[in-house]
């Protein structure tokens, strides 16, 4: 198979059972919001595990046998590259709901600017950032304080930013072929991001249990909660990728040339990287 | 870039499944062009009949069918199944059939996604249509689902809707990742960007759009799903939220949405005027120029779907007047089409018929649209049937009058079979006749002040609404025909040829009808790409 030819990939049965695990993850998760069993959703769980793996490992196979040329190469970059814009928009949906409250919806509960009217809804209210008293307080989880950019977020920041670098570190070990560096800096990539999610973690347990910060403590806690949470999603995702890519650079995976996986994984490694700066800037120091 | 250009199928083994397997497995553009416009197909007379049964209670003031509560349902219902389902997904069949025809392209660039594009789809449109058969019944917050009726009011089926939201979601990006990156990477190697057909141009835009705006949406259906069950203040005022900031979050969807539905029926009556009139597409780059400055103004816009909610005047000013310009590029269109036709030797067949028809209603549907983008104006039509008869104007003379003129275009190609022409008229007039009998008279109704989504009304309306009910019957049953011919087309009938219309252009006609099952295995040669293109008409 000449490395000329566009690989047209052959009829696969691994898409259509990603699609019906998907869906029975979302519909049996709706069916236990309103108390149903947990069967359906977790079946869908293994079902999208499966077929998503299985999925994989026919394109690495694919991959393994030297179908790709760089012209299929360039559609996966292509590929991979929109997919994080689309990603970049989600975010923005979450940060634009950030800035609207803070800049626009309570500045006018409070009394100010153009809207200033709504302030005749609650006219106890003061308008304040972060907001630990809500209009109507008594229906919320009034939280004692809001979340400091000392301590855990900053150290947390510092772990995220080293992972940035230890991902380059490992792309530069195997552009030289340094297989044993290239091992080591993914470890440490991997083990710095799974550190993060623990540390966010514990951060989670310290805002309900200390400072009664929850996601029932109005707008702060809601985008607080939904942006970090959404992020830690992505970082756990990117650890899982990171996990897949050490096991396959291990296997011997990956030429200093060709090594689309392997850029896939980093990309979207920064990418949640700057999402992060974006975050610790606007929802923790803002 | 063009070094590595060379495009050859690898021999196919394993590309010839037989049986159910062969349509839940592919691979191939062309079947999941099929599978995309026959599902489309289904949901556009799933969403009919909601229509109808709407069209039935408002035959007569009073309540005769419905509860108005189900009447909410079938309101919402309608709007998610007909945008989500029937008209996005038919956009995506055309693109997914044409747009490696035209580029001469193999296939589509990433196969697998592409099968799983569209199989997300049937599984979204069973848990949005579960609703009906839950308590309290199906979403009935509007397909807008604005908070707080679909966070404090809404019934359970409301979490299977944000949940097929969210998988529809992922179809669309996916597709439309895997448009952009066909167009930008498997086009034939003489082919440069700015030589690429119109429907191909306008799909590359929309693609842009689709990947811009579904994940907002995502955004906020999940925001909506907080709201509902983990406590959250989004658009809850006491908490320090706000319910108009789900209409912003929405609104940044769902303006950029409405164009996504319009461009590929643009690049569609692009390729089709010109053919019927055996001329080049007049101002061929300033069409190319005007759909970028329309997808590049329509994230701009989109607080004119919000004047009446208590927006400031600063930006209700801003937001008319982007709004207002939007017509510009959309008048260099309308400008560039009626040009391409003056002086041609025009033919009527069907697709012609189509895309005439397409330019006159869609510019109605513009016009209302300017008077509802001035804001003093626009309190006085806000959420009246006139909002109903404009957005029906863009939508279905618009959208799906641009979808059927493609079905009748290119439907020789796909099958190797000629239409029923004599058919094909019938269809036509009879449609274009009945759908402004239908949606005409809703302006009327509106502007005489009829709110909508209310499904008893004051006597003084009985009369448009008896008419507007007559056309929809009518519009509904004529679309029994277009079935009829389909079906005809595909079990047989005269053998098209490799270019079934003597003015058509572009690579497409250059393969045999149907083209073979990987449709350009190698690409076509410098020579037939610049005869198929522009430089060769001018």
């Amino acid at each position: 198979m000449s490395k000329e030819h566009y690989f047209v990939a052959p009829p696969s049965p691994w898409p259509i059972v990603t699609a019906v695990g998907l869906s029975l993850m979302l519909g049996g998760f709706a069916v236990l919001l309103h108390g149903g069993s947990m069967v359906p959703s977790l079946l869908g769980v293994v079902v999208l595990l499966f077929a998503v793996q299985r999925w994989f490992a026919t394109v690495i196979g694919e991959n393994q046998a030297g179908l790709y040329s760089e012209q299929v190469n360039r559609s996966f970059r292509l590929g991979m590259g929109w997919f994080i814009f689309s990603e970049v928009m989600l975010f923005a949906a979450f940060f634009g709901a950030l800035f609207y409250v803070r800049e626009l919806a309570i500045p006018w509960l409070g009394g100010e600017g153009a809207k200033g009217a709504a302030h005749l809804l609650w006219p106890q209210f003061v308008s304040h950032w972060p907001l630990l008293e809500m209009p109507r307080s008594s229906d919320f989880d009034v939280p004692s304080e809001a979340m400091s950019p000392y301590g855990v977020p900053a150290f947390n920041t510092a772990i995220l930013l080293t992972s940035g670098l230890t991902v380059t570190l490992a792309h530069w070990a195997l552009k030289r072929n340094a297989r044993r560096a290239l091992w080591g800096w993914l470890l440490v990539t991997l083990l710095l991001g799974g550190s993060f999610v623990a540390l966010q973690l514990h951060e989670y347990g310290h805002a309900y249990r200390d400072l009664d910060l929850t996601l029932h403590s109005g707008v702060y806690g809601s985008t607080f909660y939904l942006l970090t949470g959404l992020h830690g999603m992505h970082v756990t995702l990117g650890v899982i990728m990171l996990t897949v890519i050490l096991g396959r650079s291990l296997k011997g995976h990956f030429t200093p040339t060709e090594h689309f996986g392997f850029e896939a994984v980093s990309w979207y490694w920064h990418f949640v990287d700057v999402v992060w700066l974006g975050l610790y800037l606007f929802v923790y120091w803002w | 870039m063009s070094d590595a250009k060379v495009i050859i199928l690898r021999p196919p083994k394993s590309t010839t499944l037989r049986g159910w397997r062969r349509w839940l497995y592919t691979t191939d553009h062309k079947e999941i062009g099929t599978l995309y416009l026959v599902f489309s197909l289904i949901m556009l007379f799933a969403g009919g009949i909601l229509a109808l049964i709407i069209r039935a209670e408002l035959f007569q003031p009073g309540l005769q069918l419905v509860q108005p509560l189900f009447y909410n349902s079938l309101v919402t219902m309608h709007g998610l199944t007909m945008i989500f389902l029937a008209i996005m997904p038919a956009m995506v069949g055309l693109a997914n059939w044409q747009i490696p025809l035209m580029i001469g392209a193999p296939d589509m660039a990433l196969p697998r996604i592409n099968n799983w594009s569209f199989w997300l789809l049937p599984f979204a449109a069973l848990l949005l249509w579960c609703g009906f058969l839950l308590p309290q019944g199906a979403p009935n917050a509007g397909w807008t689902f604005y908070a707080p009726l679909s966070t404090t009011y809404a019934p359970p089926a409301t979490d299977f809707m944000i949940f097929a939201i969210h998988i529809m979601g992922v179809s669309s990006v996916m597709g439309a990742i895997n448009i952009i990156v066909t167009i930008l990477n498997l086009r034939a190697p003489g082919m440069k960007l700015i030589d690429m057909p119109l429907f191909v141009w306008t799909w590359l835009i929309t693609a842009f759009l689709l990947v811009l705006a579904m994940p907002v949406l995502a955004g906020a259906a999940t925001m909506v799903l907080a709201d509902r069950h983990f406590g959250t203040s989004f658009f809850n005022a006491a908490g320090g939220g706000d319910p108009v900031l789900f209409q912003h979050i929405f609104w940044f969807f769902g303006h950029p949405e409405v164009y996504i539905m319009i461009l590929p029926a643009f690049g569609v009556v692009s390729e089709i005027i010109p053919a019927f009139s055996r001329k080049p597409l007049f101002g061929r780059t300033s069409m190319i120029y005007a759909v970028g400055a329309i997808a590049f103004m329509s994230v701009m816009v989109w607080a004119h779907h919000m004047f009446a909610v208590g927006l400031p005047v600063a930006a209700q000013v801003f937001f008319m007047y982007t709004t207002m310009l939007i017509a510009v590029p959309t008048g260099i269109k309308v400008f560039n089409w009626v040009a391409t036709m003056w002086r041609g030797s025009l033919t009527f067949e069907a697709p012609m018929l189509w895309a005439i028809s397409f330019i006159f209603l869609f510019t109605i549907g513009g016009f209302s649209g300017l008077m509802l983008a001035d804001v003093p104006a626009d309190y006085q039509y806000q959420d009246t049937y006139f909002v109903v008869a404009h957005l029906h104007y863009v939508l279905v003379t618009g959208s799906l009058f641009g979808i059927i003129a493609a079905i009748y275009y290119w439907l020789p190609k796909w099958t190797g079979h000629r239409y029923n022409e004599r058919l094909a008229q019938w269809h036509f007039w009879l449609s274009a006749i009945s759908v402004n009998v239908l949606f005409f008279p809703m302006h009327f109704a509106g502007l005489a002040g009829m709110p909508r989504r209310i499904p008893d009304y004051a006597l003084q309306f009985a009369d448009f609404n008896m008419i507007s009910s007559i056309g929809a019957f009518v519009f509904g049953l004529s679309q029994l025909l277009f079935v009829w011919m389909i079906v005809q087309t595909v079990r047989g009938g005269e053998p098209a040829g490799a270019r079934p219309w003597d003015g058509a252009r572009g690579l497409e006609w250059t393969l045999p009808s149907p083209p073979p099952h990987h449709s350009f295995a190698t690409p076509p040669s410098d020579v037939i790409v610049h005869a198929e293109g522009p430089q060769h008409h001018e």
